[in-house]
């Protein structure tokens, strides 16, 4: 019934898919604090499916909805998107663009990494990306309709330090992108820039602002220290994205 | 009150929006792949922009959670560090909020 692949990829992402479950329970529990009905957060599991993304969304949700800033903060948090989208180029050869655009709805961090290992190995391909983007979906979905459930029935939230929940998870999804030394000046540069934005300007631009202030460092100690070599090398590799 | 202030229309766009942003930069980044610019610079800066972005996005609550915010961050920094498990680094970090709110 289902491509081998497809059954790999599924596989494959199954141990991954118990911290997705758990980690989408504390949505499913912020979102039931913060009067989001269940069903408005599951088209957000179904159709967004980016867990950043929605704890985002799920953190700016007051009335009336600001629905610019919210946007603007979701095209923000998902750019990395662009790069992922880029980077899955070799696995999707030769498919038609009805399956690319079908598949590609279900490509989340997790799977990506895990398709872009088998794929070092030479046993990825879309229909394996798809199984684990299926796994993760069940699981995602799983993970926060129970944390809604619970949700509605903790009376104190402020005594389980839910209200801290946000942060501490965003604080730990950061620091497994941490790349080494070479991101501390970004770092410093994002988290400086980003807490003097938010206290002179509305809104939520000090995400842009710290953002992309933090990644213009390295991209301007490059252009400076090696703007010969770069320039060589962009002429001379012209496929040289992936 | 404005059409555009009614609350279901207000979820609507909202909901639409980020879907339509969310599914555009995953299927763009696929078909652009040959467009996206291929200067080293523009790739430094984009392969930057996960971290600092996420790092821009917590910085400002950490510090508004005083002393206690701060302290219950580092915890979910080492934890992270050492455990590479997000969802304990995370519970590590509420952990000590509660037992701050607990005990002091």
């Amino acid at each position: 019934m289902f491509h081998p692949d497809f059954q790999r990829g599924f596989r494959a992402n199954l141990p991954i898919a118990f911290s997705v479950a758990a980690y989408g329970s504390v949505l499913g529990v912020l979102a039931a604090q913060n009067q989001i009905g269940w069903l408005v957060l599951l088209v957000m599991d179904l159709f967004i499916f980016a867990g950043s993304a929605q704890f985002v969304m799920v953190d700016m949700w007051s009335s009336p909805l600001p629905v610019g800033e919210m946007v603007v903060g979701v095209a923000v948090i998902n750019l990395r998107y662009l790069l992922i989208g880029a980077s899955l180029e070799p696995v999707f050869k030769s498919k038609s663009i009805r399956h690319k655009a079908a598949v590609m709805h279900l490509v989340a961090d997790e799977n990506w990494a895990i398709t872009m290992a088998a794929q070092r190995r030479g046993a990825a391909s879309s229909e394996f990306l798809l199984g684990g983007g299926c796994c993760l979906l069940l699981a995602w979905c799983l993970g926060t309709m129970t944390g809604h459930q619970l949700g509605s029935f903790i009376r104190h939230p402020e005594a389980l330090a839910l209200d801290f929940a946000f942060t501490a998870v965003f604080t730990a999804l950061t620091i497994g992108l941490w790349r080494g030394p070479k991101d501390l000046a970004p770092w410093i540069t994002a988290a400086v820039l980003a807490v003097s934005a938010e206290a002179l300007l509305p809104g939520k631009w000090y995400i842009v602002v710290g953002g992309v202030g933090g990644a213009l460092v390295p991209a301007v100690r490059s252009l400076i220290q090696e703007p010969r070599r770069n320039h060589r090398q962009a002429k001379e590799e012209p496929h040289a994205l992936n | 009150m404005p059409l555009t202030d009614a609350p279901i229309l207000r979820t609507v766009m909202t909901l639409g929006g980020a879907i339509g942003v969310t599914y555009g930069l995953r299927l763009g980044g696929l078909l652009l792949s040959e467009r996206l610019p291929r200067s080293p610079v523009f790739r430094t800066f984009m392969e930057a922009l996960p971290g600092t972005i996420l790092l821009a996005l917590v910085a400002p609550g950490i510090v508004a959670a005083g002393p206690w915010g701060c302290t219950a961050a580092l915890v979910t920094v080492l934890t992270a560090l050492k455990t590479r498990q997000t969802l304990l680094a995370m519970l590590a970090g509420m952990l000590v909020i509660i037992l701050q709110r607990h005990w002091l």
